[in-house]
């Protein structure tokens, strides 16, 4: 997928600017915040399962490549085929080499957030393969112009009722439903036709369980189970990052997942798929691949993000994200948005790409309290303004002034002198008022939020006062 | 060098990687491979009967709805009392394991087989069932094609209260024991299909079926 991260403040400033926009947003939040807290009440030791499913997944991520390699033998034995993708343009090389191998005209896909990351779909149409769509909220973006999702959960979450109503009534060409279960009625028909004729089905992997060599896959449509089952092949492509050991661990982290992300006690589905269908068998795939990804995910083990490789998927950190809340996915321009996805954007895509991201956060840590497996969000994304600085790539005005602060700094009469001036300055500013409306020097910052105004003497003064009267 | 040996070169370079701490990774991995740790899990009763209760509320929270008998010979009549009640059609795919219980006599035409897009009614058992959630553990096989409980609209399942596990973790012994390894598809299925795709108001029946309704066999 195309990134456009630089251009994040003007898309935020767009998505600020759409009505209709922020209206679904607004209806999206509370829903999602709502449903997760009464969700979690039913665990007895939140918190302990939270440092359980961590720990879980730092074993398998401090020692990733031998739980790959014990991944892969167990895959292997069970008749499936492992590949390996060094980025997005190999996925879609060896998917479209599976393809051809088989002889597939038609692709049926349940939700992954990689072929998202690799433009897969693109490069399927180019190469004459037909990829459809089949989560909904990913069939109303395919059939809307190829549209990106603005959320790794709910990819539609951006559009409202009368959004898919005007759309299905456009490209099915029937009579213009707003009623919900209607239109996904409508979808639900056009997409069985797909689901039965595609030889091809395609899915993401939420967890790779070491023990077995299987894939689990969690889903509430049964869309997933549709592409798992009907073709007689099927391409898991999942990142290197998602191995687990066993199905013990799978049952823990199955405990946070669906209730962090949907407010769930369990998603509807929650399918765990080992090797291809045995001869007397009616149903599931003849072959089954699994392509391992890398795209940026090997150079972040053992550095400065290792936590990061943590991450499950979920979503609460956006979801609970005051920025998130407030643009939507679309402004942080690539595939993950909200705080996993500003810091797994400047990680996949390039720091220099995305100069905005790990400054699109208040750090009130909302995130970090809310994920299931306690990556520390907040830590990460100023670790990432570090590492900004520390490679130049900071404006030139930012440079300059803070260079000069740091020079005034040192020198401690200039900065009692500097301090004094400007404390006045500030509250000459105010005229007598609690807050300055409009700040001068920075317009653009006031320009959402009040300055407050300087009350009573600086702290420098009252400490020298305090040190005069406690000598006399 | 091909993509599999770059990239975990990169990730041994990352974890430093010599042969003193692949050792002790190894070790790691084999403790967590043969461990098989659980968790920390919700705590409630799980006396059999209270097994069964918690499942049962659970399956209802679920939107399924539930019906219990005493035996086996029960279920084709109590099956056949739900179709008529949800004036649903009397024709049904089973799934081959159940193929022996006596269908034709409760007034069902009943054929022993996979799924087909044409099916309205599947009829499946299920591998055990997990109170915790109010899921159903289905695996596959010949005699338990997993579409059965996919394609139709409505899915009528058939449990054994005796197969009622407190938790997944459970479910996971009772396959290792019973099963040996695992079969090509595990489904846990907790409810009728649904999708909240659109404004995030829950709809039923989104790819899968409609409705899911469990006729539980005290035994």
């Amino acid at each position: 997928m195309e990134i456009k991260s630089m251009q994040f403040k003007a898309r935020a400033a767009g998505s600020l600017a759409n009505v209709a926009l922020q209206g679904n947003l607004k209806n999206a939040k509370g829903k999602f915040v709502t449903k997760r807290a009464e969700a979690i009440r039913d665990l007895d030791d939140f918190e302990g399962t939270r440092d359980a499913a961590a720990a879980i997944r730092n074993k398998v991520i401090d020692n990733l490549d031998l739980w790959l390699e014990r991944f892969e033998q167990k895959a292997r034995d069970t008749g499936a085929t492992v590949l390996w993708a060094k980025d997005g343009a190999e996925v879609c090389r060896l998917v479209i080499d599976i393809a051809k191998k088989h002889g597939v005209k038609k692709v049926t896909k349940s939700k992954s957030m990689l072929s998202e990351e690799a433009g897969l779909n693109h490069a399927l149409e180019a190469a004459g393969i037909q990829p459809v769509e089949t989560d909904l909220g990913e069939y109303i973006l395919q059939v809307d112009n190829n549209e990106p999702p603005s959320h790794i959960i709910a990819p539609a979450v951006h559009k409202s009722l009368d959004d898919v109503a005007d759309l299905f009534h456009k490209v099915h060409g029937t009579p213009r439903k707003t009623d919900i279960p209607a239109l996904t009625r409508e979808a639900r028909e056009v997409l069985r036709g797909h689901f039965l004729s595609a030889e091809m089905g395609l899915s993401g992997g939420n967890f790779l369980v070491a023990e077995t060599g299987s894939v689990a896959l969690v889903t509430n449509e049964g869309n997933g189970r549709m592409v798992t089952t009907l073709p007689k092949v099927h391409v898991v492509i999942t990142g290197i990052e998602k191995v687990i050991p066993t199905l013990e661990d799978l049952s823990t982290l199955m405990r946070l997942l669906p209730r962090s992300a949907t407010g769930q006690s369990i998603s509807n589905y929650f399918s765990i798929l080992t090797g291809v269908k045995k001869p007397e068998e009616h149903d599931g795939p003849e072959h089954l691949y699994f392509v391992l990804v890398d795209s940026g995910r090997a150079d972040v083990v053992g550095g400065d993000f290792h936590a990061m490789l943590r991450c499950i998927r979920c979503g609460a950190c956006m979801n609970h994200c005051p920025v998130y809340q407030t643009i939507g996915g679309h402004a942080y321009g690539w595939v993950y948005p909200g705080p996993m996805g500003s810091v797994l954007t400047p990680l996949y895509a390039g720091i220099e790409n995305s100069i905005d991201l790990p400054h699109a956060a208040t750090l009130c840590n909302q995130c970090g309290i809310v994920c299931p497996v306690k990556i520390p969000l907040p830590d990460l994304l100023r670790k990432l303004r570090e590492k900004q600085t520390e490679r130049g790539l900071r404006p030139l005005t930012e440079r300059i002034g803070l260079r000069m602060w740091a020079w005034v700094a040192q020198q401690p009469k200039l900065y009692a002198l500097g301090a004094s001036f400007g404390a006045r300055y500030l509250k000459w500013l105010a005229g007598g008022a609690d807050r300055i409306r409009v700040l001068p020097t920075a317009p653009e910052w006031t320009l959402g939020r009040d300055f407050p105004a300087p009350q009573g003497k600086t702290f420098r003064e009252l400490y020298a006062a305090r040190r005069k009267s406690a000598a006399t | 060098m091909n993509s599999r040996e770059e990239i975990l070169g990169r990730v041994r370079a990352g974890l430093q990687r010599n042969a003193t701490n692949a050792a002790a990774g190894r070790e790691v991995m084999a403790a967590a491979l043969s461990a098989n740790s659980e968790g920390p899990k919700p705590v409630f009763d799980t006396a059999p009967q209270a097994l069964l209760e918690r499942f049962r509320v659970k399956s209802e929270l679920q939107s399924s709805t539930v019906d219990i008998v005493a035996a086996d010979a029960d279920v084709p009549a109590a099956v056949a009392r739900y179709l008529a009640e949800m004036k649903l059609p009397k024709a049904a795919v089973v799934q081959p394991a159940l193929a022996a219980l006596d269908w034709a006599a409760a007034g069902l035409a009943v054929e022993a087989r996979g799924a087909r897009d044409a099916d309205l009614v599947g009829i499946t058992g299920c591998f055990c069932a997990v109170a915790e959630t109010g899921t159903l553990m289905m695996c596959s096989s010949p005699d338990t094609p997993a579409a059965v409980s996919l394609l139709p609209e409505t899915h009528v399942a058939v449990v054994q209260a005796s197969r009622i596990v407190a938790y997944m973790e459970d479910a996971w012994n009772l396959a290792r024991k019973e099963l040996g390894t695992l079969p090509r598809a595990v489904n846990f299925i907790s409810g009728p299909s649904r999708t909240g795709d659109i404004e995030q108001t829950i709809v039923l029946g989104a790819h899968g079926p409609y409705r899911v309704h469990l006729v539980i066999v005290e035994g």
